[in-house]
């Protein structure tokens, strides 16, 4: 099989930790990735004005990228480009007068109605593969792990084009699980991680990713898996700093859920690209003998 | 009479002018708006000479007038119609019902760097045009391109870190800042690239070996000896060296020459 990708414009630079593992994995599942060729900026966030479409615009480009390129179903991970792009898909599917708008201010594209499916990653592995033949590919079982799915906000929000339901969180489990790891209920699975609140804060002051944090480590959860780079930019990337101006008192590593993925497939540590992701991570792995011998 | 000419012209042969003031017999003149203001021009000239034949005397939006130094980017719009369109003056031939506006200049930002000192990262260029990050895709900067370049595309490719794909994609940009004209985010686009291609050139892109070994050959002073000789001979004996020298015969086969003289390469 073979499936149009769009990657996004943080997993092409901080976040190739998501990428290179998600693209890699698939294929080693024998999924063929194509990335559709001249795919811009998401657009996001996803713009709540109503009558601002310009904002749009950036996103159903891609979508009639995806559309000319022959593809019916998109796939793509980042929590953020994902829910941009299904918002506006919806909006393109949905609203007759907007989608009129837009069409006809793009009018050097053919016009577009919604006919992409946005499909996320986690949905494509679940539907495509299955957890059952996942299992059955896993080399290295992700045993005594204890992993904590977190979702963040953007994958459920709104209710018409969430991953799935509101409050379940049976997709990341699921893979998880098939990988061999303990996935542990985390109760804070769908609240904020601080989001673009941190860029007004010094580091390691991000006082919500620091309760969220707290919460995970008193839930007994080793390792969180995400599949937001803002959410590991502020989970992850910040825990050395809340360590030492006292804000948290463990670490929890975090990591993309592509990485747990490519892990558990037995592939190159390498295409995981640990070195993006905080210390603590890679040596968690390690010390649970996650990681073939490096 | 040909075809091709008969659609272009609609039924009657087109009168070439070139840039007589007096037209000669059977050449048509069409009526065109120069900021706003109608003049009759022949229908063969180009948006530049049609300007100059109406009177107008470039001082500067006028450079090579061979479609590539960027300085006559023009506007239009056909009456009757809404639509905006773009070309180079000294390019595109007029047509009857221009309107026409020349953006010579267009005071988009240049940031001011050493290339030596920025380094090869895309960082560095987003550092340097924070402004890329205003792009919401609305695509008008490639609309706008006389050079038909996928601005949009070299712009995603800078907030996607390709600098590479960036340079490659800019590769004809000419400069001539349409792009910006049209940008609601008030992206430099030209500049940015031609950023971009000189990150890509001094960091990314492998020096060439035999080019270095040139350049160290010539900075050691290889050829600094010949040259003091031809700078101190006399006249006659600089016509005789000239008279003389070997010379590739003309439509020699492609690498099947060489010079008896070898010093010299």
């Amino acid at each position: 099989m073979k499936i149009s990708y769009y990657p996004g414009c943080t997993l092409k630079t901080k976040a190739k930790n998501l990428d290179k593992a998600a693209v890699a994995s698939l294929e080693a599942l024998g999924i063929e990735v194509e990335e559709i060729d001249r795919w811009n900026c998401c657009g996001a966030v996803h713009s709540l004005t109503a009558d601002d479409l310009i904002h749009q615009v950036g996103p159903v480009r891609n979508l009639v990228r995806a559309k000319e390129q022959g593809a019916t179903k998109l796939v793509t991970l980042c929590s953020m480009c994902y829910n941009t792009l299904a918002r506006a898909n919806e909006l393109m599917k949905n609203d007759e007068e907007k989608r009129d708008t837009i069409n006809r201010f793009m009018d050097e594209e053919i016009d577009y109605m919604g006919e992409v499916e946005v499909v996320h990653y986690l949905t494509l592995l679940k539907e495509e593969i299955g957890w059952d033949t996942l299992k059955e590919k896993v080399k290295a079982p992700l045993a005594d792990l204890k992993v904590g799915p977190y979702y963040g906000c953007t994958l459920q929000r709104p209710a018409d084009i969430g991953i799935e339901p509101f409050g379940s969180y049976t997709l990341m489990t699921g893979m998880l699980e098939a990988l061999g790891a303990t996935v542990v209920p985390f109760n804070a699975a769908d609240k904020c991680c601080g989001s673009y609140q941190v860029l007004g804060v010094p580091a390691g002051e991000n006082s919500a990713g620091a309760a969220l944090l707290n919460l995970a480590s008193d839930a007994g959860i080793e390792a969180l898996a995400t599949s937001c780079p803002l959410c590991e930019y502020n989970l992850g990337k910040q825990q050395e700093q809340m360590i030492e101006k006292g804000k948290i008192e463990k670490n929890v590593p975090t990591y993309y859920f592509t990485q747990l993925l490519a892990v558990a497939l037995g592939l190159d540590s390498e295409i995981c690209h640990f070195e993006l992701n905080s210390k603590v991570s890679v040596e968690l792995l390690k010390e649970k003998k996650c990681l073939a011998a490096a | 009479m040909c075809e091709t000419e008969q659609k272009t012209s609609k039924n009657t042969p087109r009168v070439a002018t070139g840039d007589r003031a007096i037209l000669p017999e059977g050449a048509k003149t069409i009526p065109v708006y120069i900021m706003g203001k109608q003049y009759d021009v022949p229908e063969t000239l180009t948006i530049m000479k049609a300007m100059e034949f109406a009177g107008f005397k470039f001082l500067r939006g006028a450079g090579c007038r061979g479609g590539i130094c960027g300085a006559c980017p023009t506007v239009y719009r056909m009456a009757g119609d809404y639509k905006l369109h773009f070309g180079l003056a000294c390019q595109t031939v007029v047509e009857a019902d221009m309107y026409l506006a020349q953006i010579p200049f267009y005071p988009a930002n240049r940031a001011s760097y050493s290339i030596e000192e920025i380094g090869g990262s895309p960082e560095a260029i987003h550092a340097l045009y924070p402004e890329l990050f205003r792009c919401v895709a609305c695509n008008q900067c490639t609309k706008a391109c006389p050079m038909d370049v996928d601005v949009l595309g070299y712009i995603s490719a800078l907030k996607q870190g390709n600098i590479e794909k960036a340079a490659r994609i800019s590769f004809d940009c000419i400069q001539c800042g349409l792009c910006a004209s049209r940008c609601m985010g008030e992206i430099p686009q030209y500049q940015a690239a031609q950023l971009a291609r000189r990150v890509y050139g001094k960091y990314i892109l492998p020096q060439a070996e035999h080019l270095k070994a040139r350049v160290e050959a010539i900075e050691g002073g290889k050829y600094d000896a010949m040259l003091d000789e031809l700078a101190t001979a006399s006249k006659e004996d600089l016509e005789k060296i000239y008279v003389e020298r070997e010379r590739e015969p003309d439509f020699a086969e492609v690498g099947s020459w060489q010079p008896k003289e070898t010093q010299y390469l």
